[in-house]
């Protein structure tokens, strides 16, 4: 095997047997041998809005940044500012971009300390992102640590938080419980985190390789099923969450990418990597902006179909059916102006569809 | 491996089935492999009724959350009848893909067609290469 066929041979997370064991349908995914769904996607998306499910997300990369100049340095990394995280284990979601100004990666970073920040991007962004940071903190005095030992599991659903306590000791239970939403503590050897991609209540929880397996085991006992990600992607997409390298990448400014809010601006003297590209953007004026779309015919609406406004074209980043709302639903990048109406060209028909906020769905309720 | 595709019926190797229907017309709908490839089923789009079609001509579009999966027409013929269940209840095509989730019926040109394509053990070896 040449070194180059080694790089490609796709990976196996540590919960690979357990997928297997729940009748997971295996696909690749960034390199990686991850469930589609164990069955049903409609079904197991439901099973996150209505009552709580897991997701095997131990593909995504987990970094941590021990130092004295970890603070000064994700400033600079990072669009959004980390001076914001004033509460130890306070969590940010930030683009980082690239010096046009264009998404690199998104990412949420975490204030563990004065001198430990935990940082969690995407998988298939791997090589890319630590190649990039590591460039860029040549000048730090930093430690970035890739921690390839731990493994993730999101619980996610209105009942996710209760059945996760249920399998922990009743001090540890006690712990978890007391998390403010987008806040992450180490609790013994597990990292508990009040995050998601669902718009659901749950956790993200990072654990050593060795006990996922276990953990998962015990999760399932608790009556939290496994989802694969088909239902991840639609889930995400109700929720109006971007997906990096569909609804945005380097050839986009997030202020076209519905990221203008993960921009902190303040204070004016802080000169983080893309920030003269975006200011310039914005002198010039933006010209594209990330809509919802909800279709108002019968079919479906797919990434890359044509959206003609009044104000010229566009194009849906992201679209499928919402199994909560029962119709299609899309992200969609059109001209700055649009709104209220639009129609999708959808294999040479022109379909109307309404333009929103790119939120369709939380906690369960439709918010359209 | 048991054979799950009823034995009276004909395949493509576009995984659709096709019933003689014993006079002149063919049923046609989707095998259980083809369902269960696509997922969930949300949204068929019908071929019209009385249009005529070519063999292998695009007719249709099956939608399921995962992607769109274009529909060819087995034979040449013209189309007496669209299963219109489908419009309101889509996963038929998974829950009965040989039964309730039939999708057209047609008059075919050559009866002779149907009968040189697939069989249920032809076809089963097929899905296994």
């Amino acid at each position: 095997m040449s070194e180059a066929s080694k790089d490609q041979a796709s990976q196996r997370t540590p919960l690979y047997d357990k997928h297997l064991e729940s009748n997971g349908k295996i696909v690749d995914f960034a390199g990686w041998e991850m469930p589609i769904n164990y069955g049903s996607q409609v079904k197991e998306h439901n099973q996150v809005r209505e009552d709580a499910g897991m997701f095997d997300v131990s593909h995504m990369v987990v970094l941590d940044f021990h130092g004295k100049d970890v603070k000064r340095f994700l400033q600079y990394l990072l669009a959004n500012d980390v001076a914001k995280l004033k509460d130890p284990g306070k969590a940010l979601y930030s683009g980082m971009l690239n010096h046009d100004g264009g998404v690199i990666d998104d990412l949420i970073v975490y204030y563990l300390a004065d001198d430990f920040y935990r940082m969690v991007v995407n998988a298939a962004t791997r090589v890319n992102d630590l190649k990039w940071i590591n460039q860029q903190a040549e000048s730090f005095e930093l430690e970035i640590k890739e921690r390839d030992d731990l493994a993730m599991i999101a619980v996610q659903g209105p009942n996710a938080r209760k059945k996760a306590h249920s399998i922990l000791s009743q001090e540890d239970a006690f712990q978890a419980s007391k998390l403010e939403p987008f806040y992450g503590s180490q609790i013994n050897d597990i990292f508990f985190a009040r995050t998601g991609y669902t718009g659901e209540d749950g956790y993200e929880i990072i654990l050593p390789n060795e006990n996922v397996a276990e953990f998962w085991d015990q999760l399932l006992a608790s009556g939290v099923q496994p989802i694969g990600l088909g239902a991840r992607d639609t889930l995400r997409l109700e929720a109006g969450m971007n997906l990096y390298g569909t609804d945005m990448d380097e050839t986009i400014s997030p202020l076209s990418a519905g990221m203008s809010w993960t921009i902190a601006w303040q204070p004016a003297d802080r000169d983080f990597i893309g920030r003269s590209a975006l200011e310039q953007q914005k002198k010039e004026g933006v010209k594209h902006k990330l809509v919802g779309l909800i279709l108002e015919e019968k079919g479906v609406l797919r990434g890359h179909q044509k959206v003609i406004t009044e104000f010229g074209e566009g194009e849906i980043t992201s679209g499928s059916f919402s199994p909560t709302l029962g119709v299609s639903i899309a992200l969609a990048r059109v001209p700055f102006e649009a709104k209220d109406q639009c129609h999708v060209d959808i294999r040479g028909k022109q379909l109307s569809a309404k333009i929103v906020k790119p939120q369709f769905v939380r906690n369960g309720q439709s918010v359209v | 491996m048991s054979n799950e595709n009823p034995s009276d019926l004909k395949y493509t190797t576009t995984h659709e089935w096709v019933r003689d229907n014993g006079d002149g017309s063919v049923t046609i709908g989707i095998t259980e492999h083809a369902q269960d490839l696509l997922g969930d089923v949300v949204f068929v789009e019908l071929p019209e009724v009385e249009s005529s079609l070519s063999a292998e001509e695009n007719c249709g579009v099956i939608e399921s959350v995962k992607a769109a999966s274009d529909m060819y027409a087995p034979l040449e013929g013209e189309v007496t009848e669209v299963n219109e269940e489908l419009d309101g209840e889509p996963e038929l095509i998974n829950t009965a893909p040989f039964g309730e989730g039939w999708i057209f019926s047609m008059k075919v040109k050559s009866m002779t067609d149907v009968e040189e394509m697939m069989d249920a053990d032809a076809y089963e070896a097929f899905c296994q290469e």
